[in-house]
């Protein structure tokens, strides 16, 4: 019995051994079925996707969403002669929207034209007007294929005219007036007679010393008011400095050389020098030609200001105002000349190159400040005090911001009403410094 | 008076530009653009005194055979030639003689005028020389900046030393099997968005309080050294 079972057994598996796999059409068509299984799948899965996506789109106009609650209003803080539509987008997850058309009219009903196309992650679209002319709106949906939804409804009647104030500069304003109040009550402070500290600036201590240096080698001291126009404070800045280095040049007999870029910051360091050697009381020391132009190209400037180091090798230069790529041409070519070399300007960009290449860097503020340091006078160290307090204020607000977030973010995350009043709190603070 | 008028403008005018900033009217508006307008003219006429200076001080250095007056030849005649190229061929469109050279002489240039080749073969050129020098500056006053005397300047030198390894695809490579936080991409955008940002903000902040407090120093007549002299 066992012997036939066995028998059978090895029969069977004899038969099936056959069949499967020594039979080598079976075998290819397992192995084929085997390749093409997941093929199957998938692609029936790619079917089923397809087939939704074929069904998504719309077929006829009447099935594309056309915008909703459209909007038309006067800008906010402008010039007039425009107005803003708005308006809600309507769902498109197949993306067959690719923008929407505007249309305006001055009759609710009739005479609507085409006045615009925006793009389909815009919901807006500003429109150039005639003051004071009634205009209705209405969008529509453009898709893919040309196609157009209905309109949307009309929207009520807007009205472009001009605005007599910027709402969105209220902040600029009170930072202004804030600081103006502080500006004149320090002021008021200095002038009563009472002393106030300022901190040593070594680069303003080291002019006197510059300015010596040259007089007693018998060299010109350079002066370069920066390179950009007067309309920059830094250029602003650098002028009131020359004042008192002209002066201090005059009483050593002494002579500047002053290169410019721009013909009007010339026309104006000629005239301080002048009165700063008048008032030194040195007036036939005096040349127009201490004070010249040279050209109004970057680079051309910086190529004749390094001939001047180069060929009158002065003793001292001073590169005071707003600079650009050519602050290191300027400065290592003064470092090779040997000249004692004070710079400043407020280009933070900059600052690195003057302070490895010169013996003294004014930076940033500290140019602001150095008429006041210079002259000593009240009203002006009065003023550096202003801005030192507008400074705190500034930290203050700053400090106050960093820990509101903080504690907003560590203990108010999950419970809304905290959180929505901290936001808010934080937003005003952001809101003060957006403009 | 040679003070108080100078200082009733510089008042008046700075009071009125401030109070324009804040009227978005078109009053207001035209009112800016006139004073650009006058700002065009006056930078005109100073254009008179700036090459009539210019020409001068060449034409002292020729005289008095001052040191390299040879460059002042060059000077000269390249602001005369370019002076007249400009009057006579024009600027940016080709005036009625330049057409006529053009189409006689039958001239292959790019430019449409002769002004613009001077300025494209030659004013362009040279600037971009100047521009280059930069990079070896940049590389002496490295070496210079870089000496480990102090601690500071230890501290300067090993950090210019990650950034600059941070920058260049061979220090991205060292620091692949590292954590995350310690690569050294990452060190740099570190350094350069924390410390350096704020060191940089820190500056900006006096500055821009420092640019406010000039402009209204000067608008309320405090500060006068633009004047000339003291008081």
């Amino acid at each position: 019995m066992t012997d036939r079972l066995i028998f059978d057994r090895i029969n069977r598996w004899i038969i099936w051994e056959r069949i499967f796999v020594r039979n080598r059409a079976f075998k290819a068509i397992f192995l084929i079925f085997l390749f093409l299984f997941p093929y199957l799948i998938f692609a029936q899965e790619g079917m089923e996707e397809a087939e939704q996506n074929t069904l998504a789109p719309p077929d006829t106009i009447a099935e594309i969403l056309s915008p909703t609650e459209i909007k038309a209003s006067d800008t906010p803080n402008d010039a007039g002669e425009n107005i803003t539509v708005q308006w809600k987008s309507p769902e498109d997850e197949v993306g067959v929207i690719v923008g929407y058309e505007i249309f305006r009219s001055e009759e609710k009903e009739t005479g609507f034209e085409i006045t615009g196309f925006v793009g389909k992650a815009t919901e807006e679209f500003k429109n150039r007007t005639q003051d004071g002319v009634e205009y209705y709106y209405k969008v529509r949906t453009k898709t893919k294929d040309a196609k157009f939804s209905p309109f949307s409804e009309v929207s009520l009647v807007a009205v472009s005219r001009p605005q007599f104030f910027h709402t969105g500069r209220i902040n600029v304003l009170v930072a202004v007036l804030v600081f103006v109040s502080l500006l004149m009550f320090f002021v008021s402070t200095a002038k009563k007679g009472k002393s106030l500290f300022i901190r040593r600036i070594a680069g303003l201590d080291a002019l006197d010393e510059a300015v010596g240096r040259a007089t007693e080698m018998g060299k010109p001291i350079l002066y370069v008011p920066g390179l950009s126009s007067m309309s920059d404070v830094a250029t602003i800045a650098s002028i009131n400095i020359l004042g008192p280095v002209a002066k201090k040049v005059a009483e050593y007999e002494s002579t500047i050389l002053v290169p410019n870029r721009d013909p009007i910051v010339m026309t104006v360091a000629r005239q301080v020098v002048k009165e700063s050697f008048l008032e030194a009381g040195k007036p036939d020391a005096f040349n127009e030609d201490m004070v010249f132009f040279l050209t109004d190209s970057q680079f051309g400037y910086a190529a004749a200001v390094d001939g001047i180091m180069v060929r009158e090798k002065p003793a001292t230069n001073l590169f005071l105002g707003m600079f650009w790529a050519e602050s290191l041409i300027l400065a290592e070519t003064g470092n090779m000349t040997g000249a004692i070399q004070i710079a400043g300007t407020d280009a933070v960009a900059q600052l690195p190159f003057f302070v490895t290449a010169c013996d003294y860097t004014i930076i940033g503020e500290e140019l602001y400040a150095a008429s006041a340091y210079l002259s000593r006078t009240p009203v002006l160290v009065g003023s550096l005090k202003a801005q030192d307090m507008g400074k705190a204020v500034l930290i203050i607000i700053m400090i106050a911001m960093f820990l509101l977030a903080i504690v907003n973010a560590v203990f108010f995350i999950a419970t809304d009403t905290g959180n929505a009043f901290l936001s808010r709190i934080i937003s005003f603070f952001q809101g003060l410094f957006k403009v | 008076m040679r003070r108080k008028i100078p200082l009733t403008i510089a008042f008046v005018f700075g009071i009125v530009m401030i109070i324009q900033f804040f009227i978005p009217h078109p009053v207001s508006r035209d009112f800016y653009q006139t004073m650009l307008d006058w700002r065009i003219i006056v930078i005109a006429f100073t254009y008179i005194l700036a090459v009539s200076s210019l020409i001068r001080i060449h034409i002292n250095k020729v005289r008095r055979k001052k040191t390299g007056w040879g460059f002042s030849y060059v000077t000269l005649i390249s602001l005369t030639v370019t002076a007249v190229v400009g009057v006579i061929g024009g600027c940016f469109q080709p005036t009625q003689i330049t057409t006529w050279l053009i189409e006689h002489f039958n001239w292959q240039i790019e430019q449409r005028t002769v002004l613009m080749v001077i300025f494209t073969y030659i004013q362009i050129p040279m600037g971009a020389t100047m521009f280059s020098l930069l990079a070896f500056f940049i590389a002496s006053a490295a070496f210079r900046a870089f000496k480990a005397r102090n601690l500071t300047a230890i501290i300067l030198l090993l950090t210019a030393f990650v950034v600059m390894l941070g920058r260049v695809p061979i220090g991205e490579l060292i620091t692949k099997r590292l954590p995350e936080v310690l690569q050294l991409q990452n060190i740099v955008e570190w350094i350069l968005n924390y410390p350096n940002m704020a060191a940089q903000r820190g500056i900006l902040m006096g500055v821009g309080l420092g640019m406010m407090a000039t402009a209204l120093k000067i608008i309320l007549g405090i500060e006068r050294g633009y004047l000339g002299g003291g008081d």
